[in-house]
């Protein structure tokens, strides 16, 4: 049963406006797993909570965009808002260019917030396929700064 | 001469969409600092762009000073508009930005910090000859024991790192004094990271009564009469209306020209709330605070006076001497603002989060609605659950009143509990309609 890509949209759309959190297909050379977290998809709110308590602290979830797109790369989004640079220093080289193989703890970027450098890991191994962010500019928090072609494992 | 091209909010809900379209309305053109689940807001959608600044905790996002200025300078804005609560009277932003070159919508950073203070905020209100209630900062138990005695129980332990109603403890008796004054203690090093403490009196029959001040760069001051605030619950706001009914003639007078007077002697500059406590049997009035930031009842005294108190703000931000004297100012029929807030009154006022599936506010003549509510619109469980504001300004107070009930009981939300009908009983309530009540009263009414 061969799926395109829109299908895959439309599934994920349907899901997304379901109410369901959770949904498994299984059929013949297809299988779908699917979650519906709080942390993921910005395009449905999070459910309503009866408690007004904060979440608890927690490393950033992955924002609007990174879930794995259906082209099978991952997208490495921007921890926290800040100015995106690609190399240590001016002059210096890149930290990783398209091609360059990361692991999940390979140094990829810096974001600056009021002069505090912040060093951002891949989070994933495999290749840089794209580069996204532009140099010296602002990126928000959740956006999308690297399209990685993960490792198979 | 400064000139604002592009302002910052750096806020959330009805206040930044209450920003953003006051900015537009001066050509201005808007920012939205926004969170996660803040991104698809109305105040968000509505700015020129939106950047989320962070995920959906207010820790990490809303209350992040460097992130805020970051996010301004990244896109080119000239000036941060802070709103209420989050950042607004935070003197660390208003620094920030000022090291950046970016205006601060709002007092400097040092007068912030005084007022931040209320122990020093008094101690100049006794300086400019503002009447403060008796009490003074204690230093041990022996101490307060000594002052205890002069100012006579009950009284109040007040942090000097509080304000807004935190950090105040109830004294009723000198056997309770030791133990709420160790307790105040460890709870003001906690929360204000400030261990001073004082003592002042306490009116059990007050009022809450706050002068609108408004000072250009030049220092010239100007009051844009009061407000009053008594209906509350554990000191948060309900029911604010302009100006104040039941004072004493002359006593309007003496603490609108106060609040002048204080605002002058501490350099204060923009938009500012000086709060007074009236005593009700009395009629005398105390300095309690200086709020340096826009409230939020600050539609109020905008009905009465006919002007738009953001845009001010903005202008005077901007470097612009005040258009207007202290004679131009008229206050104009009287106004009621009432909040509604998406919590769950019969369960404790607990917040009620969730998603409107419901969300319709009547028209009236003389009905003014501020809110970031739509059908569909999420109320969000991380910040507080103000709703909309509902005002009405009509000839009198009773007009007010009947315009508010009648925009509650034709108004349609469904998706989350609200304080519609707690309001509609305030609002239509014999005590209520016949003057002031105490800040106590709804406390008691409710039970």
């Amino acid at each position: 049963m061969p799926l395109s890509d829109d299908d895959v949209r439309e599934i994920l759309r349907i899901i997304d406006e379901s109410d369901l959190s959770e949904l498994r297909i299984d059929t013949d050379g297809f299988s779908l797993h699917v979650v519906k977290g709080d942390g993921g998809a910005l395009a449905s709110p999070p459910p309503p909570r009866q408690s007004h308590e904060t979440k608890p602290e927690s490393e950033p979830e992955p924002a609007p965009d990174s879930p794995g797109s259906t082209d099978g790369l991952t997208t490495i989004p921007a921890p926290m808002l800040g100015t995106f640079y690609r190399a240590e220093a001016p002059g210096k080289p890149p930290f990783v260019e398209v091609g360059s193989r990361v692991e999940p703890d390979t140094i990829v970027c810096i974001i600056e917030v009021m002069k505090m450098m912040n060093s951002v890991p891949a989070g994933v191994a495999g290749t840089v396929a794209e580069v996204i962010a532009e140099n010296a500019h602002l990126v928000e928090y959740g956006e999308p700064l690297f399209r990685v072609e993960p490792e198979t494992a | 001469m400064k000139r604002i091209k592009r302002v910052f909010v750096a806020n959330r809900g009805e206040i930044a969409l209450r920003i953003v379209t006051a900015c537009q309305e001066q050509g201005l053109e808007t920012v939205v600092g926004a969170s996660e689940v803040d991104m698809h807001g109305l105040a968000a959608r509505r700015a020129d762009r939106a950047v989320c600044i962070g995920p959906a905790p207010a820790a990490q996002s809303y209350l992040r000073d460097d992130l805020v200025v970051q996010a301004a300078l990244g896109t080119r804005c000239d000036a941060i508009h802070p709103g209420y609560g989050f950042l607004s009277e935070s003197p660390k932003l208003a620094s920030r930005a000022r090291e950046h070159g970016i205006t601060f919508v709002g007092p400097p950073a040092e007068v912030i910090e005084l007022s931040g203070d209320k122990l020093r905020a008094r101690e100049e209100a006794v300086r400019a000859g503002v009447p403060v209630l008796p009490g003074r900062e204690v230093a041990s138990a022996a101490d307060a024991r000594a002052v205890a005695d002069e100012i006579g129980y009950p009284l109040l332990v007040k942090a000097a790192g509080g304000g807004g109603g935190r950090g105040i403890k109830l004294v009723r008796d000198s056997d309770e004094l030791e133990g709420l004054l160790s307790l105040a203690r460890s709870e003001a090093g906690a929360a204000f990271g400030d261990e001073r403490l004082y003592l002042e009196r306490f009116i059990a029959a007050a009022r809450h009564v706050e002068v609108q001040i408004a000072a250009d760069e030049r220092g010239h001051v100007v009051h844009l009469g009061e407000r009053d605030c008594s209906v509350q619950r554990r000191y948060q706001k309900l029911i604010e209306e302009a100006p104040a009914p039941a004072l004493e003639p002359g006593a309007r007078d003496v603490i609108r020209d106060a609040a002048v007077r204080f605002a002058e002697a501490i350099g204060y500059r923009n938009l500012g709330t000086v709060e007074f406590v009236v005593d009700s049997e009395t009629g005398e009035a105390y300095f309690l605070e200086i709020n340096c930031r826009i409230q939020v009842e600050h539609p109020v005294t905008e009905a009465v006076t006919g002007r738009d108190l953001v845009a001010l703000q903005l202008r005077i931000a901007d470097g612009r001497a005040l258009d207007f004297t202290q004679d131009d100012v008229t206050l104009d029929g009287h106004a009621v603002e009432c909040r509604l807030n998406a919590e769950d009154v019969a369960r404790g006022f607990m917040p009620s989060p969730g998603t409107l599936s419901l969300f319709c506010v009547p028209d009236l003549a003389g009905l003014r609605v501020d809110t970031h509510c739509y059908p569909g619109a999420l109320i969000p469980p991380y910040y507080d659950s103000l709703m909309a504001k509902l005002i009405a300004h009509a000839a009198d107070r009773d007009a007010a009143l009947d315009v508010l009930i009648e925009a509650l009981e034709d108004l349609d939300v469904e998706g989350v509990e609200t304080n519609r009908t707690l309001l509609i009983s305030v609002l239509g309530h014999d005590d209520f309609r016949r003057g002031a009540v105490t800040t106590d009263w709804l406390a008691r009414a409710i039970v």
